[in-house]
């Protein structure tokens, strides 16, 4: 799609809408791994986690707001005992479900139970093309049971789910065999960025992939507009022609996310309490805060360039990725730390690492993870 | 769709590659499986089946949409709501809906 032909209604979505077009819904911050790159640093289960009856009000809500789909992912969604309650439940009231596992819970008979169900899309995180790559982030043994989770969605006939890729220093020399493992499941390739963002926060500045990388990965993309993205490169739209997408931040205007305990965040990758709008459980719940909250009014004025007034490619990216940038303690209204015109590169390095914010909740297993060294 | 591990499929009256063949002739419906949400600039399409997002991006062209089951033909609904020298673009945002999936022929 032309970019002229998306400018007014990326305008118009800039404005935010009546009700998020999707969300994502963390279900639990209980998780059997230890990525090092969580984005919500997940691994212990936190008591004030909503209630079965809590979820199945807040898609209540989601219906009457006319919410498409909900993604589903946590921590390890799989955990919760009630997992195929909700998801039913949420199918059944026309919300439909893309949920993210790494696997591990999805044996022959659930993936059997999930091709029988519509509207229900899986997604199986894999962050490499190989063992050794995968198992360096997000830890031992985790590539076989990915692996083993698609061979059962395969057997059972599932069609076509997701391969789900954060795209790193080590593994984005491996794209074209991840694209050959999707193609040899019958599978779609899932991309998405890394964000400095949980655990990412330590791990990113060795992680992140390189300059020269991302422009690589904006051609290879440019290539490939069947791998899906989720809008999440839209940073690199300043190279040249746009990526598909609309290349718009959404964070409160479309989207948002729901965390484990029914926190409400204007981006799925900020679970930050400078972008938490309120909890669902307070009343008025879910829709009170979409509508009313003063953070999500604020994310749906009109934003300065800022420092990336003077620059031609603005337009294009808008200045790249709020999680990004909030993270590695850049200025919100100026350059992406990853711009791919390197315009970000400069305060990057002054900056050195300091002016990242606290974390605001970590539930971080609290023993060491052992993990396999990276080659 | 803006950014967050989101929408994966997104166009504006369906996708402009590849030119569809749309007989106008026949008679057509809103997809089954496609939820229309109304909104200021028009509606947003979901499909259940193929998980694409599609802006419909008038509210003339939304009417236009849910008037076809309606009618005997595609045809005979733009000749209803749209006016003669507007009717060749509908066509086409039609062709592009049907293109997506958004449109089923009945």
């Amino acid at each position: 799609m032309p970019a002229e032909l998306h400018s007014g209604l990326r305008d118009r979505l800039a404005l935010g809408l009546d009700a998020p077009i999707c969300l994502t819904w963390e279900l639990t911050y209980a998780c059997n791994l230890a990525c090092i790159h969580c984005l919500s640093s997940s691994g212990r289960r936190d008591p004030r986690e909503l209630s079965t009856d809590e979820a199945k009000a807040v898609i209540d809500e989601l219906e009457a707001m006319a919410v498409f789909y909900v993604n589903i992912g946590g921590g390890e969604p799989m955990t919760r005992p009630d997992f195929f309650e909700l998801v039913g439940y949420a199918v059944d009231h026309r919300v439909g479900v893309k949920f993210s596992t790494n696997g591990t819970r999805l044996d022959r008979a659930k993936a059997e139970r999930l091709a029988a169900m519509d509207y229900v899309d899986v997604q199986i995180s894999l962050d490499g093309a190989t063992e050794e790559t995968n198992d360096a982030v997000r830890g031992v043994g985790s590539y076989r049971s990915a692996r083993r989770a698609m061979d059962h969605l395969a057997a059972a006939d599932f069609g076509p789910f997701k391969i789900s890729v954060v795209v790193t220093r080590h593994n984005v020399g491996q794209l074209d065999a991840l694209a050959a493992m999707a193609g040899h499941y019958g599978a779609q390739l899932r991309l998405t960025r890394l964000r400095p963002s949980g655990r990412g926060a330590d791990t990113w500045a060795e992680l992140h992939p390189s300059f020269a990388q991302q422009r690589d990965l904006y051609e290879w993309l440019r290539d490939r507009p069947e791998v899906l993205t989720g809008d999440s490169f839209f940073h690199l739209s300043a190279l040249g022609e746009p990526l598909e997408g609309l290349n718009l931040c959404g964070a409160g205007r479309v989207v948002c996310l729901i965390d484990p305990v029914g926190d409400v965040y204007a981006c799925p990758f900020v679970l930050h309490d400078e972008f938490k709008a309120g909890n669902v459980r307070a009343p008025g719940g879910f829709s009170a805060l979409w509508r009313h909250s003063e953070l999500f009014a604020s994310l749906r004025e009109p934003t300065s360039a800022g420092a990336c007034a003077s620059c031609g490619s603005y337009d294009s990216c808008r200045g790249g990725c709020m999680a990004a940038k909030f993270f590695t303690g850049m200025p919100l209204d100026g350059p992406d730390p990853e711009c791919a015109l390197g315009h970000g590169d400069a305060e990057l390095a002054e900056l050195g690492g300091h002016g990242r914010p606290t974390p605001s909740a970590d539930h971080s297993v609290r023993v060491p993870v052992r993990l396999v060294a990276r080659a | 769709m803006g950014c967050a591990g989101s929408t994966d499929r997104v166009t504006a009256d369906g996708p402009t590659l590849a030119p569809p063949s749309f007989d106008a002739s026949r008679p057509w419906r809103l997809h089954p499986q496609v939820a229309l949400r109304d909104e200021a600039f028009g509606a947003l399409a979901y499909h259940y089946g193929n998980r694409r997002l599609v802006f419909l991006r008038s509210p003339a062209l939304v009417e236009l949409v849910r008037s076809l089951e309606h009618f005997d033909s595609a045809e005979a609904a733009l000749a209803a709501t749209v006016g003669e020298r507007r009717r060749h673009g509908y066509r086409e945002a039609l062709a592009r809906l049907a293109a997506s999936e958004v449109l089923d022929a009945r």
